[in-house]
């Protein structure tokens, strides 16, 4: 798939919550194919302290209308400048890179499971296994209701289930807790969140034998495979968060 | 027509916008947005005899200006070289030229020998400079009798044009540049990352795994650009100026210092087509300048006076 950098027009900035935005994008050019799991390098112009790019994972894709959406999250002066852009402000952005997540075959049970602001990658996966005619439930957690990123897309797609940490929405508890995952078997099951909730995915998967991929997010340079910077051990060695994910299979991880 | 060539000894470079080793891959991560052979030349990331995995995550931090990394040479070997990639480089029409790096003054050695068989490759450029290995790289570069020993070595086994890349982490830069010309080098590049670190006050953690690692980008510029100046009116072969180009202006900059090529290191991690912009960039200041070829404004703000009487 061809990289590109181009400069594309925000067509949206909607704020979620107190922490979370969405920027929609638009170019010139019709967009190029992308996948779920992919990421877009954002080039921050107007914040000083922001020297490399930002890596955004591809959140949502409208074709027809030649738009897509990224799902950011507030965490330092670069994405705080981000959260200010306006309608019809310019933004530079290197996409799509990286690697995908794979599509099962039919007739698989499939699990969604995001945390947080990992539920980024997520509602465009969903959206991408149903156009291949595939089902799948859609399990988020997050601290508290405030925290929840969900404007009515996902439940949209598949059945939603909600943890939260304080009990201020669906199930108390850690989305790793939730009896979805006592009471159903799923064969396959896709996850993006912090590391510790993947790494105890990882854990109850390889435990039921399923199948499970994961969304890295390692601290990036160029996210091309040139730096070699977002390394992460697997069993066949370093290997580049950019390049060859940020999707891993868990069993290439020494989780 | 503005000419931007330059040549080290029979060498010729279409024009004086190389990459720098580390920055660049192997040329083909880069394929999707510019045409490489468009460029004056590409230095490969470093190559080692041994395959290497580089140091543990985390291996870079973003700093004011600039990062450090400690990636630490992770590559594939010699062997991975020739076999894998060396087939595929062979077809970009510009100068491919290899880092090298190695422990011990053999395996620099060993290394030339093995490279000095490929025929597309017409230059080494030695890496007597990386500050992220326990052994060799920086060791060798920061002391004036082990870059004499490693540069006589490689140049009694090697033919073809040796480039001896200096560590900044030096006190008396010159003296350096100087016994490599000694020695047998064909050309300088200058300068490798500064020694540096950060700390991460949250967790209260060195940012880098290795605790320490290499500062690049516009932070380091003066300091590359006062080095290059030093070296370059200081040694009679080419010099070729690295240290936080990010445009036209500072490799410009490079030139008017003394020199003769530069390298664009950091910058293609923002901008991967930067280098070939410049490339633009150059030859578009020196017609505004009213120059026909950029030779005439290599050094020249040595033959300006200084301001001093």
């Amino acid at each position: 798939m061809t990289k590109r950098i181009e400069d594309l027009k925000i067509t949206e900035n909607t704020r979620l919550n107190k922490d979370i935005f969405i920027l929609g994008l638009s170019g010139n050019s019709s967009l190029p194919e992308m996948r779920p799991g992919q990421f877009a390098q954002i080039k921050v112009e107007g914040s000083p302290g922001t020297f490399l790019r930002r890596p955004f994972s591809i959140h949502d894709v409208d074709y027809e209308r030649n738009t897509f959406r990224l799902l950011i999250q507030i965490a330092g002066d670069g994405t705080e400048t981000l959260s200010k852009l306006r309608k019809g402000d310019t933004l530079n952005l290197i996409y799509p890179l990286g690697n995908s997540f794979s599509v099962p075959e039919k007739n698989k049970r499939i699990l969604l499971a995001g945390g947080g602001c990992g539920v980024a990658p997520l509602l465009f996966l969903a959206k991408y296994l149903k156009s291949h005619g595939l089902n799948a439930d859609i399990l988020l957690g997050y601290r508290n209701s405030e925290r929840i990123i969900e404007s009515g897309e996902f439940s949209a797609i598949g059945n939603v289930f909600i943890a939260t940490e304080d009990g201020s929405e669906g199930e108390k508890g850690l989305l790793t807790d939730h009896p979805l995952l006592k009471k159903e078997s799923f064969d396959v099951i896709y996850c993006c969140g912090p590391v510790t909730m993947m790494k105890t995915v990882a854990v109850y998967c390889r435990k039921r034998n399923i199948s499970c991929e994961v969304s890295l997010e390692n601290l990036m340079g160029c996210g091309i495979g040139a730096c070699l910077c977002c390394v992460v051990e697997t069993t066949e060695g370093n290997m580049l968060t950019c390049t060859d994910g940020p999707v891993f299979n868990i069993n290439v991880l020494k989780w | 027509m503005v000419n931007l060539g330059f040549s080290i000894g029979d060498l010729r470079f279409k024009n004086p916008v190389l990459t720098a080793s580390g920055t660049f891959g192997y040329g083909s991560e880069f394929d999707d947005f510019l045409d490489v052979s468009l460029l004056g030349g590409i230095i490969l990331k470093g190559t080692t005899l041994e395959p290497r995995e580089g140091n543990a995550y985390p291996r870079m931090a973003e700093t004011p200006s600039g990062m450090l990394n400690s990636v630490g040479l992770q590559n594939k070997g010699i062997e991975f070289f020739e076999k894998n990639i060396y087939p595929r480089v062979s077809s970009y029409n510009t100068n491919v030229i290899v880092n090298i790096n190695g422990n011990h003054i053999d395996d620099y050695v060993g290394l030339a020998e093995r490279i000095s068989r490929l025929d597309k490759i017409p230059a080494i450029e030695l890496n007597i400079s990386c500050p992220n290995v326990k052994m060799g790289g920086m060791a060798f570069g920061t002391n004036l009798g082990a870059t004499r020993d490693v540069t006589r070595a490689v140049r009694a086994v090697y033919p073809k044009k040796l480039i001896v890349k200096l560590s900044p982490n030096v006190t008396d830069i010159v003296s350096f540049a100087q016994a490599a010309e000694e020695e047998g080098a064909d050309s300088i590049s200058l300068i490798n990352t500064l020694l540096g670190m950060a700390i991460d006050t949250g967790s209260m953690k060195p940012a880098l795994s290795t605790i320490t690692g290499g500062l690049s980008g516009p932070a380091v510029k003066p300091v590359a650009l006062r080095m290059v100046w030093q070296v370059a009116r200081s040694v009679r072969i080419p010099v070729i100026g690295i240290g936080g180009i990010m445009n036209t202006r500072d490799a410009v900059e490079f030139f008017l210092a003394g020199a003769s090529a530069v390298q664009i290191g950091t910058a293609s991690f923002i901008d991967p087509g930067v280098s070939l912009k410049i490339v633009g960039g150059i030859s578009d200041y020196l017609s505004s300048k009213g120059f026909s070829d950029i030779k005439e404004i290599i050094g020249i703000i040595n033959r300006q006076g200084t301001g001093k009487s």
